[in-house]
């Protein structure tokens, strides 16, 4: 053990003479870790939420009964089916109003429910028994309960008069939903005898068929291994899982050259270590040792970092959650202890993984160094033949996702191979370019200056790499947003073509509104619209219907559209279908889709096809006077309004005044349009964060390793500098050579980064979202991207080419008389 | 995860338990809840049963029972012991609440039990739903898919022919049991005290089942045949709040006597009651005074030791014999926990029975 | 006392798939206190024969005792362990650490091998001439310095054996003097055998024996 210390105080030593060269290794290990961690931070968060929301006295987690009908059951099937043996328990749903606003309640049966319900809230004792003695208890989370504005122990009163149980605080419920006993259920929601579904516990034994309860109305659905949340926030956190992965390759690209070098440098103590009687297997354990110290203090930093950046961006990702997907994810990052377990181990490993070639290579190590001058142009025709062919095999690979691929996780399989492809290809075709250079040459410095950068690119190529994958993304994603954000804001234009939304608290109220405001002389039309939910094809599906009117046969986002199609609306068999729908259930125009309305179903033929960008669930838009026929019990609530826009304030504080209605019942089309566009902008914000520092990443693996390689290409620029170049020449031509590298790795990055765009926009998208932007380039943004980069260059290299202009002759002249 | 769900749940069940379960409830959960009967029918001597009208659930009573022992042999002789026990609850006095708001709780437990292996398993339901439920004609108890059921043709008198059947993950049982003798009233007419002070519950029994079936444990299937004992009894007030537990027999004798004998554990020394059927069905009252229960051998488990082995001496029958249980971890691990199994005896008189060992 | 005792010794190198052999059988016997010039020409095996005896490289056949342990019998581990704590070594390039200092370079073999005893260690500075240039990193010293370092740090463990090879190789003729004659003095000193390989015959000619190595077998 002592000579273990020895041999690690002797390792150590190094980096007390290279600093830089330690902070390089450091700083690459606690980026690779940050981002990873951050990123896992974010998903871990959500996930847990989504969790906590899923299983929810077992919701989409346990297998269910349910009518196949859709409708609700008899509380007796339940006893039917328990007494066959059916492990099942009874669940009551609904939504009630609390003071206007619209809340799930759901009734459980606490003694039947299943023990396999993972993850339900842990409820004390004492609480249970409360939930269970009359009064019963309503189980809140805190954050509903906050939001809500009441106190613990409150029993309000709900809009139908009914009196909810005291409420009692769950730390462990999920946000948004009221939990009772199924007897208080059935009263509060008027469903006396009825239960909405049944949970299935473990099923042991031969079973009764179902068909003989109920009728034969009861369909068991099992249990999904996502939910609902879950599937529809897949391609979010898919999104930032790759940001985080790219920045924690490109960190270890860091740290591989890092550790490279080191190991170069170390190269004669290692051997010298061995002559003075240290085994192979001890110095390699110590060298390991050595990394593994490394990797769990840097890491140990990379998460506090991490932690750091994933609080900072929390508030915009649960922003962009909320708004886009309705998932509730708290603002305030609570990790578990595995985060941080998981954030070392990715550490160390990633540090192994990034030391593996130096490492085998010190195991390989003969004390006696051979005499045989390295030949580094035959090795690095080697090594680039041989990536250039793995380069070969991933754009392959990409082809043939391409291809057979069908998932999202293809489509980012896709994405990656090209950019693994594109970027192990990188150093050939940089290779190519330059002796082409080198053949165009006139001049010996021209031509030097060739051949040099030649060989400069095998130390420079993981940061190239890095560079260009970077910047790829970058060129994708920025691409993509932008392409998102002028197509999103046309839409939202086409969407929003009235000027004020109105929400009556019941049909009273919205035929009195109706009325008022048929007599406002401002008012230049009203336009009542109503939307039912069914469920098609297991998913559930919006119906809205909409008037007949100018403003939406102008307006409505048609993107494909038959002859007449609002008048084919108007007939009553005749829909559009959202594009998500369109593309989830196979329908182009003149299809026919089978809509289950309370008298049978509805066959409407399609008419067209429009654009519902972020929506997940899928919209049929139907004439709304046919809607009410074929939906009776739909609330006739919703309106909208045609009025100038100097008048739009006026007519909201009348409503406001004369009908108390608030900001949650009647909105200006600027106020929608805004909050949507901040929903979106939150999102893209997370990812141009993410996307900002991936290319500071790449910039920092650009500048370290200018940095280590600037101490080892002394040999090669001393003896230019002895036949007579100055520093400074030498300086400027080190500097254009790298600035030259970094740009025509940019050059290339934009190509790919164009393809990264398409992949995201015509795979990635349509398989995420089930929609397709158009693809559109902006050159502007591609110049700037490419500024960018020869700025970051610049500065990578500025510091290592300053040393070389001050540097004393006297180093020069070292490098003639000191072998190294 | 789930083990932390289960516990949750076992916990609230536990403490419906408490509320629901005074004969086998420990005193300090039991306290405060034995000594108040408000609004429940109270426990009064010289009522006249009349069946099959009693075999049925009385809801005005706080609580109520329908237990049944068995001890079994298989086809080589091996001893088996068994336990089916429905029990009621209801948490408030009054008319009964419409469907899932019903008061009525209903807790079953199930277990048996042989030389080297003792198993058990609980369930708990509401009532007003049919999930749970005892109807006296035809005679069927029941929760989920374990039931105690007649047919048209049982006798109302003696209860008799049933079928018991329940079922666990690592075992399950189907029995059918017969006799020919009408149940027996225990204590003076069905009136069994349980203190001096006037705690008290009906009880009557049908100690003569005949018993054949099927018992499987872990899939394996052994047909037995034996003498079952059924224990009914309902009160609303039956313990007194130093009441501590009891220890409770139901002997059958190799003669065809059958002995029913408790010693309730409070403050002030114990007090002792039994019954003494004769292998003809006549029975008589037993004590206070005049039985000598005394442990001589206690087995640990857990925290808790439990006198096993028992020495018991009634001197007016001549009656000294030494009882040891088949198996003496025949604990019940249920939400409520307590000691019960088949146990044999040997002395002035030999025979098997069933012991129960509550409150330790 | 006999502290090396080399037996039929043969080793060959391959190069462009020509087996080459550098030793062919040698035999070559040192004891206690005895110091060895080992001379020959430019591959006649003498760096060869002085890598074997060090267990720095693996010999073909024959045998090598050190210090009554078999070396060709060892394991990489073995090997390492006798290196550390029987044998000092002395090379042309001086091989020190050059992230240590002059103290440190001195001490860490010693240290390695647990016995670093402070009085020798003085001692060893002392008569070095290194007192001044202690806290010093190698680059800032001379050749000579450096290899007065190397040799320091080879003696520290109080060897049974210090071998060198060509250990005055980089230094001009009066410097090389001036390091022959001190590690002759520490050699005696220390009282250790002493095995150096030199092509000078003025410098072999400053030992008590000469062995030269022709064709691969000792002359």
């Amino acid at each position: 053990m002592r000579r273990a210390l020895w041999i690690l105080a002797v390792l150590l030593s190094h980096w007390r003479r290279h600093p830089m060269q330690l902070a390089t290794l450091l700083i690459g290990l606690i980026s690779a870790t940050a981002l990873w961690s951050g990123v896992q931070a974010l998903n871990q968060q959500a996930r847990s939420s989504y969790d906590r929301a899923a299983a929810i006295f077992g919701g989409a987690r346990t297998p269910m009964l349910v009518a196949t009908d859709g409708k609700m059951l008899p509380s007796s099937v339940f006893a039917e089916l328990r007494r066959a043996g059916w492990p099942v328990s009874p669940v009551v749903e609904g939504r009630v109003q609390i003071d206007g606003r619209s809340i799930r309640l759901l009734g459980i049966e606490p003694f039947s429910i299943p023990k396999e319900v993972g993850d339900a809230p842990t409820v004390g004792r004492s609480e249970l028994e409360s939930f269970l003695t009359p009064p019963h208890r309503t189980l809140i989370s805190p954050e509903t309960l906050a939001d809500l504005g009441l106190k613990e122990s409150a029993a309000p009163r709900l809009s139908n008069d009914a009196l909810l149980p005291p409420l009692m605080a769950q730390q462990q419920l999920a946000p948004g939903v009221l939990v009772v006993d199924i007897s208080d259920a059935q009263r509060l929601l008027d469903k006396p005898g009825q239960i909405s579904r049944l949970l299935v516990g473990k099923m042991s034994g031969k079973l009764p068929p179902l068909r003989e309860f109920a009728a034969g109305r009861l369909q068991l659905v099992q249990p999904e291994a996502e939910t609902d949340l879950e599937r529809l926030t897949d391609s979010f956190h898919l999104n930032l899982t790759a940001f985080g992965l790219l920045s924690f390759v490109v960190g270890l690209f860091i740290v591989n050259s890092a550790i490279g070098l080191a190991f170069e440098q170390r190269l004669p103590v290692l051997r010298t270590l061995r002559a003075c009687g240290v085994s192979a297997r001890q110095l390699n354990s110590v060298l390991i040792g050595e990394l593994i110290a490394f990797a769990l203090v840097a890491g140990l930093v990379g998460l506090v970092c991490g932690y750091v950046i994933a609080a900072a961006l929390l508030p915009n990702v649960a922003a962009s959650l909320r708004g886009l997907y309705g998932a509730q994810v708290p603002g305030e990052l609570n990790l578990r202890p595995e985060w941080w377990l998981a954030g070392l181990i990715i550490s160390v490993a990633g540090a192994l993984a990034a030391a593996t070639t130096s490492l085998i290579k010190s195991m390989r190590l003969p004390i006696l160094s051979t005499a045989l001058p390295y030949a580094w142009q035959e090795a690095q025709r080697r090594w680039l033949r041989l990536q250039s062919s793995v380069a070969l095999a991933f754009f392959a690979a990409a082809g043939l996702l391409l291809w057979f691929g069908q998932s999202l996780l293809a489509g980012f399989g896709v994405l990656a191979a090209l950019m693994l492809g594109a970027a192990l290809l990188l150093p050939a075709v940089l290779q190519l370019v330059l002796r082409l250079g080198e053949r165009g040459a006139r001049g010996a410095l021209a031509q030097w200056f060739w051949a040099d950068s030649r060989q400069q690119i095998s130390g420079l190529s993981l940061a190239l790499m890095a560079l260009l994958m970077a910047l790829a993304v970058n060129v994708g994603v920025a691409t993509m947003v932008e392409t998102f954000s002028r197509t999103f804001l046309v839409w939202l234009d086409g969407r929003l073509a009235a000027d004020i939304y109105i929400s009556a608290a019941d049909e009273a109220q919205a035929r009195d509104l109706q009325a008022w405001l048929r007599t406002r002389p401002e008012v230049q039309a009203v336009l009542p619209g109503g939307r039912a939910e069914v469920q098609v094809a297991g998913a559930p599906i919006d119906v809205l219907g909409l008037p007949d009117h100018d403003t939406y046969r102008e307006h409505w986002p048609l993107l494909q559209a038959g002859d007449n199609p609002w008048k084919q609306l108007v007939r009553g068999d005749a829909g559009f279908v959202s594009e998500q729908l369109a593309r989830r259930l196979n329908l182009s125009l003149g299809d026919s889709l089978d809509i289950p309305a309370p008298a049978g179903d509805w066959r409407i033929s399609i008419a067209g096809i429009y654009a519902d960008y972020g929506n997940p669930k899928g919209q049929v838009t139907v004439n709304v006077a046919a809607l009410t026929r074929r939906f009776p019990a739909t609330p006739m609530t919703r309106m909208a309004v045609r009025a100038a826009p100097a008048d739009v304030p006026g007519v909201i504080a009348a409503l406001t005044d004369k009908f108390g209605l608030d900001g949650r019942n009647v909105v200006d089309q600027a106020t929608v349009k805004q909050e949507s566009r901040q929903i979106f902008n939150r999102t893209f914000a997370v990812t141009g964060a993410l996307n900002t520092f991936t290319l500071g990443v790449a910039a920092i693996a650009l500048l370290t390793s200018l940095l280590t390689l600037a101490n080892s290409r002394l040999p090669q620029l001393a003896p230019l500098w002895a036949i007579g170049l100055t520093r400074r020449r030498l300086a400027e031509v080190e500097l254009l050579k790298t600035l030259s590298l970094a740009g025509l790795t940019a050059l290339l990055a934009l190509p790919l980064g164009l393809l990264v765009a398409w992949c995201l926009i015509a795979i990635v998208n349509v398989k995420a979202f089930g929609w397709r932007l158009p693809f559109d380039v902006f050159p502007l943004q591609l110049i700037r991207l490419l500024i960018v980069t020869l700025f970051a260059a610049l500065i990578a290299s500025l510091l290592p080419v300053l040393r070389l202009a001050r540097m004393q002759p006297a180093d020069l002249v070292r490098t003639f008389t000191i072998e190294r | 995860m789930s083990a932390r769900a289960t516990l949750t749940r076992r916990r609230l069940i536990g403490g419906l338990g408490l509320l629901a379960l005074p004969r086998l409830a420990h005193a300090q959960g039991f306290a405060g809840l034995s000594d108040s009967a408000d609004g429940f029918a109270p426990v009064t001597p010289g009522k006249t049963f009349s069946f099959p009208a009693d075999h049925g659930p009385h809801n005005d009573f706080r609580i109520e029972w329908w237990y049944i022992t068995a001890n079994l042999s298989g086809p080589s002789g091996k001893a088996f012991g068994l336990q089916w026990t429905l029990f009621r609850s209801a948490a408030r006095p009054g008319p009964q609440g419409e469907g899932f708001d019903n008061q009525q709780l209903w807790m079953a437990h199930a277990a048996v039990t042989r030389a080297d292996s003792h198993r058990s398993t609980e369930k708990y339901a509401r009532g007003g739903i049919g999930q749970a439920g005892v109807e006296a004609k035809p005679f069927q108890a029941w929760i989920d898919d374990w039931q105690l059921r007649g047919t048209d043709t049982t006798d109302d008198q003696a209860l008799a022919p049933l079928d018991m059947s329940a079922s666990a993950p690592d075992f399950s049982y189907a029995l059918h049991l017969e006799a020919d003798r009408p149940v027996v009233l225990q204590g003076i007419n069905g009136y069994s005290r349980k203190s001096e002070r006037g705690q008290a519950s009906y009880y009557y029994s049908q100690p003569f089942y005949r018993a054949r079936g099927r018992l499987t444990f872990d899939d394996q299937p052994v047909e037995v045949t034996g003498q079952a004992w059924l224990d009914r009894e309902w009160s609303s007030q039956p313990l007194s709040p130093d009441q501590s537990g009891w220890d409770w027999f139901a002997l059958h004798f190799s003669g065809g006597e059958k002995l029913m004998l408790y010693r309730m554990r409070q403050g002030n020394g114990n007090y002792t009651s039994g019954t003494w059927v004769t292998a003809d069905g006549a029975s008589r009252p037993l004590g206070p005074d005049g039985i000598v229960m005394n442990p001589t051998e206690t087995v640990a488990i857990g925290e808790r030791k439990l006198p096993v082995g028992w020495r018991v001496e009634i001197s007016a029958l001549g009656i000294a014999i030494d009882s040891a249980p088949l198996n003496p971890k025949a604990w019940m691990g249920t939400r409520v926990p307590y000691w019960e199994g088949p146990i044999s005896f040997k002395g002035s008189h030999t025979g098997v029975g069933y012991l129960e060992l509550t409150g330790y | 006392m006999r502290v090396l005792s080399v037996r039929e010794l043969t080793k060959s190198y391959r190069s462009g798939g020509e087996p080459i052999k550098v030793l062919r059988g040698v035999d070559l016997d040192l004891a206690s206190g005895e110091r060895v010039a080992l001379t020959g020409e430019s591959g006649s095996g003498k760096s060869t024969l002085l890598h074997l005896i060090a267990g720095l490289d693996a010999a073909d056949g024959g045998e090598i005792i050190l210090d009554g342990a078999s070396v060709g019998a060892l394991d990489d581990a073995g090997r390492a362990a006798i290196r550390r704590e029987r044998l000092g070594l002395v090379f042309q390039q001086f091989n020190l650490v050059p992230s240590l200092s002059v103290q440190d370079n001195l001490s860490f073999q010693a240290r390695l091998a647990g016995r670093h005893d402070p009085a020798w260690h003085t001692e060893l500075v002392e008569r070095l001439g290194l007192k001044m240039l202690l806290k010093r990193y190698p680059e800032q010293l001379s050749g000579g310095q450096q290899q007065r370092v190397a040799i320091g740090r080879a003696l520290a463990i109080k060897p049974s054996l210090l071998l060198a090879d060509e250990p005055t190789g980089n230094l001009d003729e009066d410097t090389a003097d001036e390091v022959m004659a001190l590690t002759r003095d520490l050699v005696t000193r220390t009282g250790c055998g002493f095995l150096m390989v030199t092509h000078s015959a003025r410098l072999a000619a400053m030992l008590d024996r000469h062995v030269h190595l022709h064709a691969g077998r000792v002359a």
